[in-house]
């Protein structure tokens, strides 16, 4: 085959948490149609039948919407191109003979469990914390029953699209959690439904993000450049005022 | 005060406080540099050193002064705790950095280019700050200024045991006994390697700015189509003319 692209892969491996890990080298032959999570597969096919450790790394949908995956390539989370997971990553966007360093999530927050799979329950604690709206149980609601304004509802839409894959702490150089925060925070609080908690919510995840030990953020905009969903940095602005507001209203 | 103890609690208090006290300090810069503008008068250092006295002797300006030093240290200090609390949460570096692909260098160099800064006004505040409040090598001066013709006359002046600066109304115009700041910048500025150090520190204070400026309304919730591009560009032209208007002055010393 022709067109078949031969990639010296350099892997992060590391057995669990406390292990130290370090870079392995790997040579695969990639399909330019392939994802780079297939690429991934003809690998650990390739250790497996050599007898050696697959590479775990976490994956599920595989169509850019469940937020799974997550390596970092060379450098960048989710790789090279705008606006896609690594699952929508394809090989063709690399050249024949290209060297190709893969990462985990390096956070404090989000420790490796093993090789490029981490840790992503913090997230999950923050939503817990306030990332919901409460409804009255019992039959469904007609479903334009509240009218929202369609600027508003495209506003809370775009914040809405976050699938918490966590490239934004990945590509801060302070493993800041600002822009998922602010993503919920901007899409709950723009809503009728969110109001209720609007003032509480914003103060539990604050508070949750700042216990889970991300850093602060430094508005150098590498989370929004980098997140696969494009969502705006403005949404850290909305998470700066719902905050400052909802404390000098004294929550 | 119970409201405001999450500025010194919270992530986004603490950023709340370096964006408030930053866009204080970029105020100060604006007062600074129109001040020290006198400097480019030939006036024998007339203007300039009425304007020292007066920055030096009012208990408003130095009131003030006193809240400036305070928020400096304050921007200081959260910024390095900012910084280290912001290495933590990253104990593991990355093999590969693609910091350049998406984010601006000034915004990635903050505390370093803040570090900068910082040692800058120390050695600043000793070379003119310490000299004119403590110093005995400053050399005093008196002039005359005539009302009718503006032109300003000016002398050596020897100044007696505990010697106070004093200025007043004299027939036909106005006098000034004061300590000689002027001549004490002309003879720093004459020295090509405190030029470097200043023009140095200038163009970090310029990448501070570049970044710092437009951050500090972000900080503050200002995110908005139309008026996040005016922040951007009142943002960058006061990072660029603003340091420029300062690196000016020894410049313009040393080749004059």
């Amino acid at each position: 085959m022709s067109d078949t692209l031969n990639i010296n892969l350099k892997v992060w491996r590391q057995a669990n948490g406390n292990e130290k890990g370090k870079f392995e080298s790997y040579q695969v032959q990639a399909n330019p149609d392939m994802s780079f999570l297939e690429m991934f597969d003809v690998l650990n096919e390739q250790l497996i039948e050599d007898g050696r450790e697959p590479v775990a790394f976490d994956h599920d949908c595989r169509e850019g919407i469940c937020g799974m995956c997550s390596m970092v390539i060379n450098g960048r989370p989710h790789g090279p191109k705008q606006g896609v997971t690594t699952c929508q990553l394809h090989m063709r966007s690399f050249k024949d003979g290209d060297t190709v360093v893969v990462e985990p999530w390096r956070a404090s927050a989000f420790p490796v469990i093993k090789d490029l799979s981490v840790d992503r329950g913090a997230f999950d604690r923050i939503i817990a914390a306030g990332g919901y709206v409460s409804v009255n149980t019992g039959n469904a609601v007609d479903a334009n029953s509240i009218l929202i304004p369609k600027d508003v509802a495209d506003k809370a839409f775009e914040a809405a699209t976050c699938i918490g894959c966590g490239a934004c702490v990945s590509a801060c150089k302070n493993a800041s959690a600002m822009l998922f925060v602010g993503a919920k925070v901007t899409q709950l609080s723009m809503l009728p439904q969110g109001q209720a908690e609007r003032e509480s919510r914003v103060v539990a995840m604050v508070n949750q993000m700042d216990a889970e030990g991300f850093g602060a953020c430094t508005n150098t905009g590498a989370c929004a450049a980098e997140c696969p969903k494009e969502i705006p940095l403005s949404v850290i602005a909305t998470l700066n005022r719902e905050y400052t507001s909802a404390k000098l209203k004294g929550r | 005060m119970k409201l405001l103890s999450f500025l010194f609690t919270s992530s986004i208090g603490r950023k709340l406080i370096m964006a408030l006290t930053g866009l204080f300090l970029c105020l100060f810069l604006i007062v600074h540099l129109i001040g020290n503008l006198q400097l480019f008068k030939a006036d024998g250092g007339y203007a300039f050193n009425h304007y020292a006295w007066f920055m030096t002797s009012n208990p408003l300006i130095k009131t003030v002064s006193w809240g400036l030093y305070a928020m400096i240290i304050l921007h200081a200090v959260k910024g390095i705790y900012l910084a280290m609390q912001n290495r933590k949460a990253r104990e593991v570096s990355y093999g590969v950095n693609g910091g350049s692909s998406n984010s601006t260098w000034s915004s990635r160099n903050m505390a370093i280019l803040g570090s900068i800064i910082f040692i800058f006004i120390g050695i600043h505040m000793g070379d003119f700050w310490r000299e004119y409040k403590f110093g005995d090598e400053i050399t005093w001066k008196s002039y005359t200024q005539d009302y009718n013709t503006q032109e300003v006359t000016w002398a050596d002046y020897t100044p007696v045991e505990g010697q106070k600066i004093y200025a007043k109304d004299i027939e036909g115009g106005h006098m000034l006994v004061a300590k000689d700041l002027y001549v004490e910048v002309w003879e720093s500025f004459k020295q090509p390697w405190i030029v470097l150090i200043y023009v140095l520190s200038m163009l970090a204070l310029s990448f501070h700015l570049l970044h710092g400026f437009q951050s500090a309304f972000q900080t503050l919730g200002v995110n908005h189509p139309s008026y996040s591009p005016i922040i951007q560009f009142i943002g960058r032209a006061f990072a660029i003319l603003v340091p420029l208007g300062f690196a000016a002055i020894p410049l313009y010393v040393l080749f004059q």
